[in-house]
C-alpha cells in the first residue's frame, strides 16, 4: 500500500528530475523542517529537502568541522557529490549552527543561482516574532519573485498554505489511525510516508494519501504490534533502524521528529492576513530545541503525544553532536520516566550498529514486558 | 636577532584586583541588600543595570574560564555534569557553570551563589538552553533576547525593531520580576558606559599594530576579560582608557610585549585555557599573538574608516550624540551590539575569513593559529571555511584541535609538534637560548 511513498523516498532525484521533465519550474533545495514551503510552491517551485544518504562519506572534512553533527555533513556531502546537480536554488531557515554550515558551505562551492538565507527568530516564544517573521518572509517573497520572475500574489499564497495543509491534515489522520491498537501501518511506513512529503510535490503527496486512507482504514497488518513505542529526538530518516526495531516485536506509534510529526503537526489558520498566518503557522509549530526557551513547550506536547497514542516505551534518539537536543535529553528523560514511560537512550551517527542497537532495543523490550521475543 | 626592551605592564595588578572585585561583588550582593542576577558575556548587561546601582552580575562565559584554569576543580565540575548526564560533547563552559552549581562550589571560594533572575541573550544554539536550565535548577525567573537577526551589513528596521522591542520587553519584565521601578538615567549612564569600554579596547587592540607590538595575546586574555564581565560598567570604561594610555606610552617607547619578537601570530577562538603555556612555547621562537578576531572583536566594536582600514567604532558621544530616552538608549544598544565583529561570523564563514585577512594586513601577521575548539560550537562554526578561505589568500595557517575548557581533549605534546611544524614552514627557528628545553 505503501509502495508509492518507498518508490518516491528511495528515488527522489529521478523524481526531481521527471518534475522537473512535466512542470515549468525550478528545484530549490532546502535544509530544514522550518522552510516555509508555502512561499516556494506560490512561486511556482519545487521545495525539496535535503537529506542525508547514511553512507561513510570522506569529502566533506574540509569544510565543517567533525565536532558538527554528521547529519549536517551527510547533507553536504551528498551536494559535493553532485547528487543534487538539477538544484537551482537553496534556502536556509534559519535554525541550528550545524544545518547552518551545510548551506554557507554548500554556497561556496556548490553551483546555484540563487541562496537566501531567512533570518527565523529562534525566540519565537515573544510576541514579537510574530510581526518580525512576517517581515521577514515578505523578503522572500521578493526574492523569489525577482529570482522566477513570477509574481507571487495572494491568491496563490492562499492556495499554496490550502495546498500544504491539505498534506498536513491528511498525513495527521494517517497519524491518527496509529492510535488504535493494532496500527494499521508501521512505523517504517510512516517515516517513509512523511520523508517522502518533503520532496514530493504536495498535489502527487496529497494524491496518494487520498488513494490510500479508505484501504488504509480497514487494513489489518499480517504481524503483531507488540510493544508500542514512540521515537524521539533530532532528524531521523534511518529506515533500516526502524525495521529493526518493529522486527523484533514492536511497532513505532509515533515520533517527535523533524523528520516526523514535528514537520506536519500544525495547520495555517487563516485570519485575512495570509503572510502573517503563515509566518504564525511556524511561529506556533511544535518547536525545534533550538527554538524551545525560555519555557520548555515542547515537553507537554511529546507527553501528550506519548498519552495520546499509548505508548509503552520511548526511544530517545540523539544525533550525535546535536547540541540542541543534548540539551533538552537529560530534562526530558526525567519527565518521561516521571510519567511512567521508561526511556532507552541511543546515540546515532551517519550508519548505526545494528546488531549493537537490537541488542539494547530487545532489552529494553523485555523490560517492557514484550513477550514476541521469546 | 633585535631584542626589545620589556617591562612588564603597570596596571596588571589593577586589572587583576579589578577582576577579583567584580565577583567578590556579585558573592556579597546580598549581604548588602542588593540584586544578583547571571547571563552570558554578551547579554545586554546595561538594561538591568537600569534597576539601581546594588546589582551584580556573573556572567556564565569568563567565568567557566576561570575555572576551566583551575584544572582539579574544573575536573571535577565536568565530571559533576556528566554525572546529570549531560553529553560531554556540550559546551564546555556550560558544562564547567552547570558542574560549579551543582557542586556548590565557587571558583573564588564559598559556596556557588545562587542568582535571583537570569539574563541571557540568544545567538549560538546553546545560549538560550543554558540559562534554561539554570533557571530550572535554580528556580529563579529567566529571560532571553533573540538576536539572530543576521549580519550588520544587512541590518534594517525590522531586524534591529525586533531586538529593540524584546529589549523593551525585558525592562518591564525586570521591573515585574525585582519589584523595582526601573531607572532610565541609570541605563543610559550604563549604555554611555558600554559604547566607550568597547570602543576603547578596539582602540587598545590598534595599537597593537606597532612592531614590536606591546601586548602579546596571552595577557591581553586578562585583559580583554573586564569586557566580558561588565562592559557597561564605569570602572571598566574608566580602566580601559588607563590601559590604552599606558599601552600608547609601550607603543611610543618601542616596549614590547615579547623582546625576541620577530614572527606575528594571530589565533582564533577561545584559547585552551588549561594550556596558555602554548603561547609562551611560541616565544622560544620569537614568535607573538599578536591579537585575533576573538580577542579584537568578541567584546571590542569596529568599523570601517573611510580609508578601508579597520578601526575603532565611533560612539554616539563621540558623533555629539546625546541619549536622553528609554528607546533611545536601547536602540543603541542594539545597534551596537549588532556590530560586533564575533557575531557576524554565525551567519556567513566569509565574513569572519574577511575580518580575518583584515587582521593579518592591518597588524602584519605572518601566519594564522586555528583553534579547533570541540568546546565552543559557535565560535567553532564556519572554521574549517575560514581554514580555506586564509589559506587562498595565501597566508599560512595551521590547526590544532583542542578544547577551551575541558583539558581532556587537549593533547599538549601533539599542538607543540603541529607548532613546530608551522615555525619551520614560517621560517623561523628556536631561539638558541631555548632550543631543546621544550
Amino acid at each position: 500500500m505503501f509502495a508509492k511513498f518507498f518508490d518516491w523516498y528511495e528515488n527522489r532525484h529521478d523524481y526531481a528530475r521527471e518534475w522537473l521533465a512535466k512542470n515549468d519550474g525550478k528545484v530549490i533545495g532546502c535544509f530544514c523542517s522550518y522552510s516555509p514551503e508555502e512561499l516556494i510552491y506560490a512561486a511556482g517551485l519545487l521545495p525539496v529537502r535535503v537529506l542525508g544518504s547514511h553512507e561513510p562519506q570522506d569529502v566533506t572534512e574540509p569544510h565543517i568541522f567533525s565536532m558538527f553533527c554528521p547529519f549536517c555533513r551527510d547533507v553536504l556531502a551528498q551536494g559535493l557529490k553532485g547528487r543534487y546537480d538539477y538544484m537551482k536554488g537553496i534556502m536556509l531557515t534559519q535554525s541550528c549552527l550545524h544545518l547552518r554550515q551545510t548551506f554557507t558551505s554548500w554556497r561556496n562551492h556548490i553551483p546555484a543561482d540563487y541562496s537566501f538565507y531567512l533570518y527565523m527568530p529562534n525566540k519565537v516564544q515573544t510576541e514579537h516574532a510574530r510581526s518580525y517573521y512576517s517581515g521577514e518572509l515578505t523578503k522572500v517573497r521578493m526574492s523569489l519573485e525577482e529570482w522566477t520572475g513570477r509574481t507571487i500574489t495572494d491568491k496563490l499564497l492562499q492556495e499554496a498554505a490550502e495546498l500544504c495543509n491539505e498534506n498536513r491534515r491528511l498525513m495527521r489522520e494517517v497519524y491518527d489511525l496509529r492510535k488504535e491498537p493494532d496500527p494499521p501501518l508501521t512505523g517504517l511506513e510512516a517515516m517513509v510516508m512523511v520523508a517522502s512529503s518533503f520532496f514530493v510535490d504536495k498535489k502527487d503527496h496529497n494524491a496518494e494519501l487520498r488513494r490510500i486512507l479508505p484501504e488504509l482504514r480497514s487494513r489489518r497488518l499480517d504481524r503483531e504490534t507488540g510493544g508500542r513505542l514512540m521515537i524521539v529526538g533530532s532528524e531521523n530518516d534511518d529506515t533500516k533502524f526502524v525495521k529493526m526495531v518493529e522486527s523484533i516485536g514492536s511497532t513505532v506509534v509515533v515520533d517527535d521528529h523533524c523528520t516526523g510529526s514535528r514537520y506536519f503537526w500544525n495547520l495555517t489558520q487563516f485570519t485575512g492576513d495570509i503572510m502573517q498566518d503563515i509566518a504564525d503557522r511556524y511561529i506556533d509549530r511544535p518547536p525545534c530545541p533550538t527554538k524551545d526557551w525560555e519555557e520548555r513547550r515542547r515537553f507537554p506536547h511529546i507527553l501528550n503525544l506519548a498519552k495520546e497514542f499509548n505508548v509503552a516505551g520511548v526511544i530517545l534518539i540523539q544525533q550525535k553532536f546535536c547540541d540542541p537536543h543534548e540539551c533538552d535529553m537529560v530534562p526530558l528523560k526525567e519527565l518521561l520516566n516521571s510519567n511512567g514511560y521508561p526511556t532507552l537512550f541511543l546515540e546515532f551517527d551517519v550508519t548505526v550498529p545494528a546488531g549493537q542497537l537490537r541488542i539494547r532495543v530487545e532489552a529494553f523490550l523485555e523490560m517492557l514486558g514484550v513477550e514476541e521475543l521469546f | 636577532m633585535a631584542e626589545y626592551k620589556t617591562e612588564p605592564l603597570k596596571c596588571w595588578q589593577k586589572a587583576k584586583e579589578l577582576r577579583l572585585k567584580y565577583y567578590k561583588d556579585y558573592q556579597n550582593a546580598r549581604s548588602k541588600g542588593g540584586i544578583r542576577w547571571t547571563g552570558g558575556a554578551w547579554s545586554f548587561d546595561a538594561i538591568p543595570a537600569g534597576l539601581g546601582r546594588d546589582v551584580y552580575n556573573i556572567t556564565g562565559e569568563p567565568y567557566a574560564a576561570s575555572l576551566a584554569f583551575a584544572k582539579r576543580l574544573s575536573m571535577g565540575c565536568l565530571e559533576a555534569a556528566e554525572a546529570k548526564g549531560w553529553a560531554r560533547d556540550l559546551c564546555s563552559y556550560m558544562r564547567n557553570y552547570w558542574g560549579s552549581m551543582y557542586l556548590r562550589k565557587y571558583a573564588f571560594g564559598g559556596e556557588y551563589p545562587d542568582p535571583d533572575f537570569c539574563f541571557q541573550d540568544h545567538i549560538c544554539c546553546s545560549h538560550g538552553k543554558w540559562y534554561q536550565h539554570v533557571a530550572e535548577h535554580k528556580k529563579v525567573p529567566y529571560f532571553c533576547i533573540d538576536v539572530s537577526v543576521g549580519p550588520y551589513r544587512d541590518l534594517d528596521e525590522n531586524r534591529l525593531m525586533f531586538v529593540v522591542n524584546q529589549m523593551h520587553e525585558s525592562v518591564e519584565w525586570l521591573e515585574k520580576t525585582t519589584g523595582r521601578k526601573y531607572q532610565d538615567e541609570l541605563l543610559i549612564e550604563a549604555v554611555e558606559n558600554e559604547v566607550r569600554s568597547t570602543s576603547v579596547w578596539a582602540e587598545i587592540c590598534c595599537l597593537n599594530m606597532a612592531k614590536p607590538a606591546p601586548l602579546d595575546e596571552k595577557s591581553m586574555y586578562s585583559l580583554y576579560v573586564h569586557g566580558t564581565l561588565a562592559k557597561h560598567a564605569k570602572e571598566v570604561a574608566d580602566f580601559y582608557e588607563e590601559l590604552r594610555d599606558e599601552v600608547k606610552y609601550r607603543v611610543d617607547n618601542h616596549i614590547a610585549a615579547v623582546p625576541g619578537e620577530k614572527c606575528r601570530l594571530m589565533s582564533d577562538t577561545q584559547p585552551p585555557w588549561g594550556f596558555l603555556k602554548i603561547f609562551r612555547y611560541l616565544e622560544n621562537f620569537g614568535a607573538i599573538s599578536v591579537g585575533s578576531l576573538y580577542t579584537f572583536g568578541l567584546i571590542g566594536v569596529w568599523e570601517t574608516k573611510p580609508d578601508g582600514t579597520w578601526g575603532p567604532r565611533t560612539t554616539p558621544m563621540q558623533r555629539g550624540e546625546r541619549i536622553t530616552s528609554r528607546d533611545q538608549a536601547l536602540r543603541i544598544l542594539a545597534d551596537w551590539n549588532l556590530s560586533k565583529p564575533e557575531w557576524q561570523h554565525f551567519y556567513d564563514p566569509n565574513l569572519k575569513t574577511e575580518m580575518m585577512l583584515q587582521i593579518v594586513k592591518q597588524w602584519r601577521v605572518d601566519g594564522v593559529m586555528l583553534h579547533l575548539n570541540r568546546g565552543c560550537e559557535g565560535l567553532s562554526c564556519g572554521i574549517m571555511e575560514n581554514r580555506l578561505g586564509i589559506a587562498k589568500a595565501g597566508v599560512p595557517v595551521m590547526t590544532f584541535e583542542g578544547n577551551m575548557g575541558d583539558e581532556r581533549e587537549f593533547d599538549e605534546k601533539r599542538v607543540t609538534a603541529r607548532i613546530d611544524s608551522f615555525m619551520e614552514t614560517l621560517g623561523v627557528e628556536m631561539t638558541e637560548k631555548t632550543a631543546g628545553t621544550a
